[in-house]
C-alpha cells in the first residue's frame, strides 16, 4: 500500500507536468493561501482535534477571502429550491443566496463568489483541507459535527424536520397507525436511520421499501409500492404538489428528527465564524425591522437608534467584525432579508410554495431570532 | 415439385423480402407464434413508448437548457473561446480527411449539406454563425488539402500541439485580459466530460504502453514496478481511485497547496486507464512472434528501435479494438466524476432536473444525455472499424 502511495505520487507528479497548462492556471488561486493561510489551512486529518489555538486576526480566514477578492462557496448543484444551476448557467437557490449574501457582506457584490458543487460525503474534507471557505449546503447541525468532524455551526438559515405523507384513504393519523405498513425512504441518509430511531422508539413494526434516489423513492410511493414516504418535510411538500392528485395525500403533524440546516466554517477561526453568523442575523434583524431589498435605502434616514447602528449610520459593529460599517445595509441591498430570500426559493410563487411554520420570525411563532445589533 | 415452382413464377414470384420472412420468422408453426407474439409486444412497447415522447414527455426541459448541457457554467463572454477551439478542431479535421482520405468529395458535401441545415434551423444567431464558421473551416481545409499525403506528419505534430492550445484557450492564462482565467469550477456540460475523456485517452496512452513495456522488460526493478502498479490499480474500482483523490489525498498535501478537484479527478481517471491499456497492449506484445525481435536485433536495431518500428507498430495495430474499446468505456466512465461533484453532462442533468420548474422530468434529461452519450461512443466505434479496416487488422 505505502509502495502505491508513492508511486501514484510520482506519477502524480509527473503527470502534473504533463497537464502543466491545466495547472498553471491553478497556482493563481493558491497563491494568496500560501501566503496568509497559516493557521486556518491546516491539512489536519479527518477528525480535528477539538481544541486549536486561536488564530490572530491576520491569521483569520477571513483575510485570506479579502485578499483573493472573492469567496469559495462549497454549495448543492442539485436540490430543488436550496441549490442549482439556472438556465443561463448561474447558481440559483436558498442556500446560493446566502452565499451571495456572505460575499455582498465582504465585498459589496454578491457575484464575488465561487460556488464549488459538493457532494454530501466529500464536504467536510473540503471545509477542512480549505477547498472552501464555508459550506452552506443543506448541512444538518449535529453534535458529532460540530465537535469531531471539526466544524463549527453557530445560526441556523432553515429548520427542517423528517415527515411522513399517507394517503388520504387509508386514514392514517399519527405514527402509530403505521403498524405493518411498507415505508418508502431513500437509502443512505440519515432519514433512513431517523425513520428505524422513531419506530423502533416506538415498537411499530413497519417493511422499510429503500431506493437510491428521491425520485425512485416517490414514483414507487406514487404507484402504490408502498403506504407511506418519508423525507424532510420540505422535501415532502415540493414533492406532493407534483404527485397526480395532491389533495389524496397528507402529510403528518409527526417530526421524526430535528434538521436545523445552516453553514458551516472550518473550527477555530472565530473571526471568520462570526462574519458567516451574523451575515445570516442581518438578514433575519432586516426583516423583523421591515427593511427590505427595495426600502432600505428609505431607512437610512430613520431615526430610529437600532436601525441606525444596524445599517451601519452610528457605531461601529461592522468594523468590530472586520468588515464595514455598512455590512448589513449591502447583504438587504444585494441580496435581501430573510424573508425575501425565503419567498423567491421556496416561498409562494415557487412550484414548492412552502409556508413558512419554524422558519418565520419569532414575532409571529416561529424560530427565527436575531441576537441585538449593538 | 416444378408445378409448384412454376406456379409462383406465374404469380409473378413474391418479393424477395416475404419469402425471407417466411423462411427464416414462420417456418416451423411455433417460431411463427413467437413471431407474431414478439411482434405484438414490440408493437405495444414502441407505440406507448411514441406515444409517450411525442405527446406526454416536455421536452422543453431539455430546449431551454441546451447551454447547460453543452458548456454548464461556462461564462457567455468567454463562449467565443469555444467556437475558436472548435473551429481549430473542424481545421485539424479537414486537414487530416483530406491528406489520408485521398481525392473524395464526401466530407465536404456532408459538412456543406449539414451546414445548410444549421442555416435554416431556427437557432439563435449566436450559435448558428459560429456552427457555420466551424464547418467552413472544415470544408476549405478539406478541399485544399486533398490528396497531399504529405501533410500527414505535421498534421501529427499539429493534433499534438491543438491539445494544449486548446486547453490555454478554454482554461485562459491568470493575469492576462483577453483569455480571461476561468477557473474549472465553471467547465461543465458536454465540454468537461470530452475533456476529461481526451485528457485521460492522450495522458494515459503514452503511460500505458510504457507500463506494457516495463513489465515485460527484464530489468527487475521496472519490471516489478509496473506489475506493483497496474494489479494494484486493476485491483481497485475506479470509483475508489476517484473517492481517494477527491476526499483523502488533499488531506496529504502541505498545507496551501490546492490542486484543483478536476485535475485531481483528470489524474485519477488517466492513472486508473494506464492500468488496464497496459494489460491490453501487453496482450499484443505477446502476440508478436519472436521470431520479430530476433529479426529486429539480427538487424542491429537497439530496444528503442526494435520497438519503435517493428514491435509496436504490430502489437497496437492487434489491439485496436481493445483499445478502442476501453476507451469507449473510459469516456462512459466519465459521469462517475458525477459524484465527486463536478458538473459534466451527468452532473448538469442532476442539476437540471432540480430546476424548480422542471422538477419531476428527469426522464426526459436523462434519454436526452444517454442519446448523446450514444453518438459519442457509436461515432468512436465507426471509426474504430475504419482504422481497422484502413490497417488491415485480422486480414493479414
Amino acid at each position: 500500500m505505502k509502495r502505491f502511495t508513492i508511486s501514484l505520487f510520482t506519477l502524480f507528479v509527473a503527470l502534473l507536468l504533463i497537464t502543466a497548462c491545466a495547472q498553471n492556471q491553478a497556482t493563481p488561486t493558491t497563491a494568496p493561501t500560501e501566503q496568509t493561510g497559516a493557521v486556518t489551512e491546516q491539512p489536519a486529518p479527518t477528525p480535528v482535534p477539538a481544541q486549536q489555538e486561536q488564530p490572530a486576526a491576520e491569521g483569520s480566514l477571513l483575510e485570506v477571502v479579502k485578499q483573493r477578492g472573492k469567496l469559495i462557496c462549497g454549495a448543492n448543484a442539485n436540490l430543488p429550491g436550496f441549490g442549482y444551476l439556472d438556465q443561463e448557467g448561474n447558481y440559483a437557490g436558498f442556500d446560493i443566496d446566502f452565499c451571495r449574501a456572505l460575499a455582498a457582506a465582504i465585498f459589496d457584490d454578491p457575484d464575488a463568489v465561487e460556488f464549488r458543487p459538493l457532494t454530501a460525503k466529500e464536504r467536510f474534507t473540503a471545509v477542512q483541507t480549505g477547498e472552501v471557505d464555508v459550506l452552506i449546503r443543506n448541512t444538518t447541525w449535529t453534535l458529532t459535527r460540530d465537535a469531531s468532524v471539526g466544524m463549527d455551526f453557530g445560526v441556523v438559515t432553515f429548520y427542517d424536520g423528517q415527515g411522513i405523507m399517507v394517503r388520504k384513504a387509508d386514514n392514517i393519523t399519527k405514527l402509530e397507525d403505521l403498524q405493518g405498513a411498507a415505508i418508502c425512504v431513500t437509502t443512505g441518509t440519515t432519514t433512513e436511520l431517523n425513520l428505524a430511531d422513531q419506530m423502533r422508539a416506538r415498537g411499530i413494526e413497519y417493511t422499510p421499501v429503500v431506493f437510491e434516489t428521491a425520485d425512485n423513492t416517490f414514483g414507487a410511493y406514487e404507484e402504490g409500492r408502498c403506504d407511506a414516504v418519508t423525507t424532510d418535510k420540505s422535501g415532502l411538500v415540493s414533492r406532493k404538489s407534483l404527485l397526480k392528485d395532491p389533495e389524496a395525500h397528507v402529510i403528518l403533524d409527526a417530526t421524526l428528527s430535528k434538521e436545523p440546516l445552516g453553514p458551516a466554517v472550518l473550527q477555530g477561526d472565530p473571526i471568520w465564524h462570526d462574519v458567516v453568523m451574523w451575515t445570516v442575523f442581518a438578514t433575519i434583524q432586516a426583516e423583523e425591522f421591515g427593511i427590505t431589498s427595495e426600502n432600505v435605502d428609505d431607512f437610512l434616514n430613520s431615526e430610529d437608534p437600532g436601525i441606525r447602528r444596524f445599517l451601519g449610520l452610528e457605531g461601529e459593529l461592522g468594523e468590530s467584525l472586520g468588515l464595514t460599517n455598512d455590512f448589513a445595509y449591502r447583504v438587504i441591498k444585494n441580496v435581501g432579508n430573510y424573508g425575501e430570500i425565503y419567498d423567491r426559493n421556496l416561498g409562494p410563487g415557487t412550484p414548492f410554495e412552502l409556508p413558512r411554520g419554524l422558519n418565520d420570525l419569532w414575532t409571529r411563532g416561529g424560530l427565527l431570532y436575531s441576537p441585538p445589533f449593538r | 415439385m416444378t408445378a409448384q415452382a412454376n406456379l409462383s413464377s406465374d404469380k409473378k414470384s413474391p418479393p424477395a423480402i416475404l419469402e425471407w420472412m417466411k423462411e427464416n420468422l414462420f417456418t416451423p408453426w411455433y417460431n411463427a407464434v413467437i413471431t407474431v407474439a414478439l411482434a405484438a409486444l414490440i408493437f405495444v412497447v414502441l407505440r406507448a413508448l411514441f406515444r409517450w415522447a411525442l405527446y406526454e414527455a416536455k421536452w422543453e426541459v431539455v430546449l431551454v437548457n441546451l447551454r447547460l448541457f453543452a458548456v454548464g457554467p461556462y461564462p457567455e463572454e468567454a463562449f467565443w473561446r469555444i467556437w475558436v477551439a472548435l473551429g481549430l478542431v473542424g481545421a485539424l479535421a479537414g486537414l487530416s480527411w483530406g491528406a489520408w482520405g485521398g481525392r473524395n468529395w464526401a466530407p465536404s458535401v456532408v459538412a456543406g449539406v449539414l451546414g445548410a441545415i444549421v442555416l435554416v434551423l431556427p437557432a439563435s444567431p449566436n450559435v448558428k454563425w459560429p456552427l457555420i464558421g466551424v464547418l467552413a473551416a472544415f470544408i476549405l481545409t478539406h478541399v485544399a488539402s486533398m490528396g497531399r499525403s504529405r501533410l500527414q506528419r505535421p498534421l501529427v505534430w499539429g493534433w499534438v500541439l491543438s491539445f494544449f492550445v486548446i486547453l490555454v484557450l478554454l482554461k485562459g492564462l491568470g493575469g492576462s485580459q483577453v483569455l480571461a482565467d476561468v477557473p474549472t469550477s465553471k467547465w461543465g456540460g458536454l465540454l468537461l466530460t470530452v475533456l476529461l475523456a481526451l485528457i485521460a485517452i492522450v495522458a494515459s496512452f503514452p503511460l500505458g504502453v510504457l507500463l506494457a513495456l516495463g513489465r515485460r522488460s527484464e530489468l527487475p526493478v521496472v519490471k516489478l514496478f509496473s506489475i506493483l502498479y497496474i494489479e494494484t490499480v486493476r485491483g481497485v474500482p475506479l470509483v475508489t481511485v476517484l473517492w481517494a483523490s477527491a476526499i483523502i489525498l488533499p488531506l496529504f498535501f502541505p498545507k496551501g497547496v490546492r490542486v484543483d478537484n478536476l485535475i485531481r479527478a483528470m489524474v485519477g481517471m488517466t492513472l486508473f486507464s494506464a492500468a488496464y491499456l497496459a494489460e491490453n497492449v501487453r496482450g499484443g506484445l505477446q502476440g508478436v512472434p519472436r521470431g520479430q525481435y530476433e529479426a529486429a536485433y539480427a538487424l542491429g536495431l537497439n530496444y528503442y528501435q526494435a520497438m519503435r518500428h517493428i514491435i509496436l507498430p504490430q502489437a497496437l495495430r492487434a489491439v485496436i479494438p481493445a483499445i478502442v474499446g476501453q476507451f469507449i468505456g473510459l469516456f462512459k466512465d466519465t459521469t462517475l466524476v458525477a459524484i465527486v461533484g463536478l458538473l459534466e453532462l451527468l452532473g448538469i442533468a442532476l442539476s437540471v432536473i432540480a430546476q424548480p420548474e422542471f422538477i419531476g422530468l428527469q426522464r426526459e434529461v436523462f434519454i436526452f444525455i444517454a442519446a448523446i452519450y450514444w453518438v459519442f461512443t457509436y461515432a468512436m466505434s465507426y471509426s474504430s472499424r475504419r482504422l481497422e479496416a484502413r490497417l488491415g487488422v485480422g486480414t493479414r
